[in-house]
């Protein structure tokens, strides 16, 4: 399967501190990648890379097959990478409906063009219909953000994410203020995106979370790549051995040929 | 199965809560209002419940009404303007100097609005340009700059006598039906009011950047991410506030026939308090053009209830205080609710 992300020799200063050193991210279609790490590892940085937050020292982004230089998430975010934030980022005081189309409002025009009024019956269609695809049960679109629980305003947010054509949804923590038994339906929900092909990566300290939803992991430690294990064929333990650095994996060609065989 | 009878349970829960908390954002305040209108027709039944007193206070209030709207628009960001008031006599005393020297009348009041507008910019870029850190600062600052050159611009007196067309907007009525005695009519100020709220209303609620205004007060960060240029929001918000000010000048120079350059003086507060009692919350994010409409008027229902009642204007200032306490504490009580229904 094709690429749609594809990130190469990703070089990132500030100042002295050398954030990235060499990396690369390869980020297939549907599928869903853990990218792990300590603190500082680098996890973050290569995320406002790739969204445009940052520009890198060096290296090449590529997003199905084109060659990109984004200089601002939102220009990423029109191409079809969005970003799902740690603080669920719903404005509490508005419904689920206007919280999904927030930006993105339709509007009809009326008296002639002069003023445009929001189109509310299409997009409380849409969403319900978003809502429905994702499996996301939620009584009302028309319920206050501020009323869901913590849980359902983290679905409500993967929604909006992938509600416009996106390709790639990034997503930063998505588990970590949730109760544990809204984890699973969030990790399910993320599961679900898959049957829409749309790709997922997902930056997260809980690793057990990660091998239930993950296909892959990327492990990335001091700014380096320092490998890359199909979940299917590591364990939880080799892998936090990479993220302390207690076992090297020399980047290779191996990794290149893993990212290709999902 | 056990969870998921839980959750609907909680659901249940937090939808009662809604409920009870709609229904008091809904009619409290305009249960307090009737409960008012009933308080004075009994207590004053000659004076209180006639046409022309009835007409007296929609006048009245319009020049409140008017500040108060902008207030509401920039609350709802989570913002506040202190400088209404000197904004509204600037526009005042501008537009009084203008006609004096021969300005066309509509030239004047569209020159007049546009200082508000400016004035509002100023007021917005302050916050989003030289990213003062509280719209406080910034429009307490214009609260004096307006203010002194209000009263630079006027040597400190009054301009006296205005041509018919700015009058009209302050002091004309509408005939709506009867003669003589009888007859019942509705401002022109009154008009303007209506209009006004009507449109922003709309504008608020029917609008993108209506819909962007709630969401920056709602959670900027989130208005952030979702691609709104919340700085303009801002602007724009100042902008709408400045204007309504200017309004607000026009309105009161109508009725007064002059620009005078204490007009206004401390405005800016009961245009706040009017927010505040109708229901728009300090936090922003929360309140409807409507319930700020009902602001304005308990506040002037209130003033013309006790003076109608002979009470001293200092103890109708210990009232309105009051009043402003009892409507924040309910704001408090919202607040509350849904934490609990959780």
């Amino acid at each position: 399967m094709a690429n749609v992300v594809e990130m190469s020799h990703i070089f990132k200063s500030f100042g002295p501190v050398q954030a990235l050193r060499n990396v690369d991210l390869l980020l297939g279609y549907g599928e869903v990648l853990g990218l792990v790490g300590d603190n500082a590892a680098g996890k973050s940085t290569l995320m406002k890379v790739l969204t445009g937050a940052y520009s890198p020292d060096s290296g090449t982004i590529r997003f199905e097959d084109a060659q990109v230089q984004w200089t601002s998430p939102h220009e990423s975010r029109l191409a079809g990478i969005e970003m799902v934030y740690q603080d669920f980022a719903l404005a509490g005081n508005l419904d689920i409906c206007s919280n999904i189309f927030l930006g993105r409002e339709l509007a009809q025009p009326v008296l002639g063009g002069g003023l445009r009024l929001l189109d509310e019956k299409q997009m409380e269609e849409a969403s319900r219909n978003l809502l429905e695809r994702l499996k996301i049960e939620i009584r009302s679109v028309r319920l206050k953000a501020e009323n869901l629980s913590g849980g359902q305003r983290q679905a409500v947010a993967i929604a909006r994410a992938t509600a416009f054509q996106a390709k790639a949804v990034i997503m930063d923590e998505p588990t970590a203020a949730l109760a544990v038994k809204e984890v699973a339906k969030v990790l399910e929900i993320i599961r679900g995106l898959k049957e829409h092909n749309i790709a997922v990566i997902i930056i997260s300290h809980r690793l057990q979370d990660i091998f239930q939803v993950c296909d892959r992991i990327m492990v990335l430690r001091q700014g380096r790549n320092v490998g890359e294990r199909l979940v299917a064929e590591t364990t939880m333990d080799e892998i936090v051995a990479m993220i302390v650095g207690a076992k090297e994996d020399a980047q290779s060609a191996s990794v290149r040929s893993v990212a290709a065989g999902v | 199965m056990p969870d998921d009878v839980r959750e609907s349970l909680d659901d249940l829960g937090r939808a009662t809560g809604n409920a009870a908390r709609n229904l008091l954002d809904r009619y409290g305040i305009i249960a307090a209002l009737l409960v008012m209108v009933i308080v004075l027709t009994i207590l004053k039944p000659n004076y209180f419940p006639t046409v022309g007193n009835l007409t007296n206070v929609a006048r009245q209030i319009s020049f409140n009404a008017l500040l108060a709207l902008g207030q509401f628009i920039v609350i709802l960001t989570a913002g506040i303007d202190l400088s209404v008031g000197s904004v509204a006599a600037l526009s005042m005393v501008l537009l009084a100097l203008m006609t004096h020297s021969g300005v066309p009348d509509a030239i004047a009041l569209l020159g007049a609005l546009g200082v508000g507008m400016f004035l509002g910019l100023l007021n917005g870029w302050g916050l989003t340009k030289l990213r003062l850190p509280h719209p406080f600062i910034a429009t307490l600052a214009m609260l004096n700059i307006a203010r002194g050159i209000t009263f630079l611009v006027s040597d400190g007196v009054p301009i006296s006598g205005l041509p018919p067309a700015v009058r009209w907007f302050g002091s004309s009525d509408i005939p709506l039906f009867g003669e003589g005695d009888q007859r019942v009519v509705i401002p022109v100020s009154l008009i303007v009011v209506l209009v006004a709220y009507i449109a922003a209303g709309v504008f608020l609620v029917r609008t993108r950047t209506g819909r962007h205004i709630y969401a920056v007060g709602g959670n900027p960060q989130a208005a952030r991410y979702a691609g709104i240029n919340v700085d303009r929001v801002l602007n724009i918000v100042y902008v709408l506030c400045g204007l309504t000010a200017a309004m607000g000048g026009i309105v009161l120079a109508g009725r007064t026939n002059s620009g005078y350059p204490n007009a206004g003086t401390g405005a800016e507060l009961d245009a706040i308090a009017a927010v505040i009692i109708g229901g728009a919350s300090f936090f922003g994010g929360r309140g409807t053009v409507e319930g700020t409409f009902v602001g304005v008027l308990i506040m002037g229902l209130l003033r013309n209830g006790l003076n109608l009642m002979d009470v001293s204007a200092f103890w109708q200032m210990v009232v309105i205080g009051v009043v402003i306490v009892l409507a924040v504490f309910i704001d408090v009580l919202r607040q509350r609710t849904p934490q609990q229904s959780r």
